[in-house]
């Protein structure tokens, strides 16, 4: 699904990505961990070229999706972005309400059938496990539900452009414990249809949901493999010195 | 015993510095309110006399020592309306240009550099530049049109100023989480960024209504009549303006002493016309306001 090939990433003349190559299959879910300042949110950033949008900046190496190279010249940003959904660290929704948050991806991407926009912003909704707590406050702010509701708000915003795939950058790092839980379960019913990257801090949280995970260390990817694997018998000291907490 | 001494002196000194010192914060603070509202109270005072439904429907008779105002009050209006409709789309459009495209760079840098030193430049000189650029060059006569676009330039640097200010305020998670679901920037603008963006902009206009409707220098040269008791019927005409008037009637009117309670008639006038469309800018401001969040 997620190809790269000999990823180099400069912020001016810092090296934040070194020679990094791996692959992504389908309907999994892959973790990025590592300590702050590893690189790991910029790889994922890379993923809907979100590090375009930070001036002087520099990439070599390929990252395809579906077979495509997605910076190639002819790819048009805000279509790969439609593929490819994104939920921020903390909860970003717009000051409009519940209902115009979801709706928002459809309608910029020329969507306008009412009826189907409403159909779609419930079947989201759904999907993010949020329907029944707001579906009789649709027209409320978005600003007016907790912090946890407010991120499953923006996973169904993101859903609801029915991307292929999901990149989550520390979704769940400004929430309670509840709504943590809440968002790794819904992770595991996510990726029946998805393929989700996810950035985490939180060693439990990528042991528990994710298929592989992936150690970055200053810049460079240490060790990728099943998250089984990773987590109980890293082939490197490194990756076993973190997961295990003896630093970072 | 000594030191335990020299401390409380150092204590008591603190204190003490505290204590002046609040005191004169609250006495600047309370001075700000205080002088408005004795100009308030004096203005009204002294204007309050000559009003009547008479004075602001009416044109001014007698030499300017009797009648009413109506028309230098349509003509404030025009002037108004005239250099809004020129100055703001003009202004916000720069702003957003400045903020969300141009961001950094040398013609960045250059438009900041110019924004601040149009804002610099005394109000008489807009007012030769406009009769030199609008009246002579361009044709345009005294006119409403003159004097529009003079008061515009005057408060271009505001409303671009309060515009990227407003801007720029505005986190950069809203515009990233917008991208993100595949916006265009343009969309991320209009559909985000200046709904966000709006209520501190409506603050901009603000100010340059009360700065539109009591200059004098600017209009000097471009619009404003001594006396011209029919209401203007183009862009093309003349038309007479309160803080003009307001000036003619207490400096060089045919007798000033008979016309000095109409000056302050006038006065009040405009102060309550420059109120009321602050306080209307304001209702909508929070309007908008209560509905994006």
């Amino acid at each position: 699904m997620i190809n790269v090939e000999n990823i180099n990433f400069y912020y001016g003349k810092f090296h934040a990505l070194q020679n990094i190559s791996m692959g992504m299959e389908a309907n999994t879910i892959t973790a990025l961990i590592g300590p702050s300042g590893c690189g790991k949110s910029t790889f994922l950033r890379l993923f809907n070229r979100m590090n375009d949008l930070i001036p002087d900046t520099t990439l070599t190496g390929t990252v395809s999706i579906g077979g495509v190279d997605i910076y190639q010249k002819n790819v048009l940003v805000d279509d790969l972005r439609k593929r490819v959904g994104m939920v921020f660290q903390k909860p970003n929704p717009f000051p409009k309400s519940i209902f115009e948050n979801v709706a928002y991806g459809m309608r910029v991407n020329g969507m306008n059938n009412k009826k189907i926009i409403a159909e779609k912003v419930e079947q989201a909704l759904k999907h993010a496990a949020l329907w029944d707590e707001v579906k009789d406050k649709l027209k409320k702010s978005a600003f007016a539900i907790s912090g946890g509701q407010q991120q499953r708000l923006c996973i169904a915003r993101a859903l609801a452009v029915e991307p292929d795939i999901l990149l989550m950058d520390e979704p769940a790092s400004a929430l309670d414990p509840i709504s943590t839980s809440k968002i790794e379960e819904l992770m595991f019913q996510l990726k029946e249809d998805y393929t989700i990257v996810i950035v985490t801090h939180n060693m439990q949280q990528a042991a528990r949901v994710s298929d592989h995970t992936a150690y970055f260390y200053m810049g460079e990817l240490i060790e990728y493999g099943e998250t089984k694997k990773i987590f109980t018998n890293p082939d490197k000291k490194s990756t076993q010195n973190y997961v295990t907490g003896r630093f970072g | 015993m000594n030191d335990e001494i020299k401390m409380q002196q150092i204590h008591r000194r603190k204190r003490l510095y505290e204590a002046i010192f609040f005191g004169l914060f609250r006495i600047m603070g309370f001075m700000v309110v205080l002088i408005l509202g004795f100009i308030l109270c004096f203005i009204t005072m002294k204007g309050i006399g000559v009003m009547s439904w008479e004075f602001i429907t009416a044109s001014p008779t007698d030499g300017l020592t009797k009648g009413g105002i109506f028309p230098a009050i349509v003509g404030t209006m025009c002037l108004i309306a005239g250099s809004m409709i020129f100055a703001f789309p003009i202004g916000v459009l720069s702003g957003i240009y400045t903020t969300e495209y141009a961001k950094t760079g040398k013609w960045v840098k250059f438009i900041r550099l110019m924004t601040n030193n149009l804002s610099g430049v005394p109000s008489i000189v807009f007012g030769l530049f406009g009769m030199s650029l609008f009246v002579n060059t361009l044709g345009f006569g005294d006119s409403i049109l003159a004097g529009s676009l003079t008061l515009g330039l005057l408060v271009l640097p505001v409303v671009i100023r309060t515009t990227e200010e407003a801007i720029l305020s505005i986190d950069d998670s809203f515009r990233h989480g917008s991208l993100a679901l595949g916006a265009t920037k343009l969309q991320t603008i209009n559909r985000v960024v200046l709904p966000m963006a709006f209520p501190n902009i409506i603050t901009g206009l603000i100010l340059s209504i009360g700065r539109v409707s009591g200059e004098t220098a600017p209009i000097l040269f471009t619009v404003a009549a001594y006396f011209l008791p029919q209401l203007p019927t183009s862009i093309f005409d003349q038309v007479m303006a309160l803080p003009y008037h307001l000036y003619v009637i207490a400096t060089s009117g045919t007798n000033i002493e008979a016309s000095r309670g109409i000056a302050y008639g006038t006065a009040l006038v405009l102060i309550i016309i420059v109120l009321t469309l602050n306080l209307a800018a304001n209702v909508i401001r929070n309007y908008i306001q209560k509905k994006i969040k």
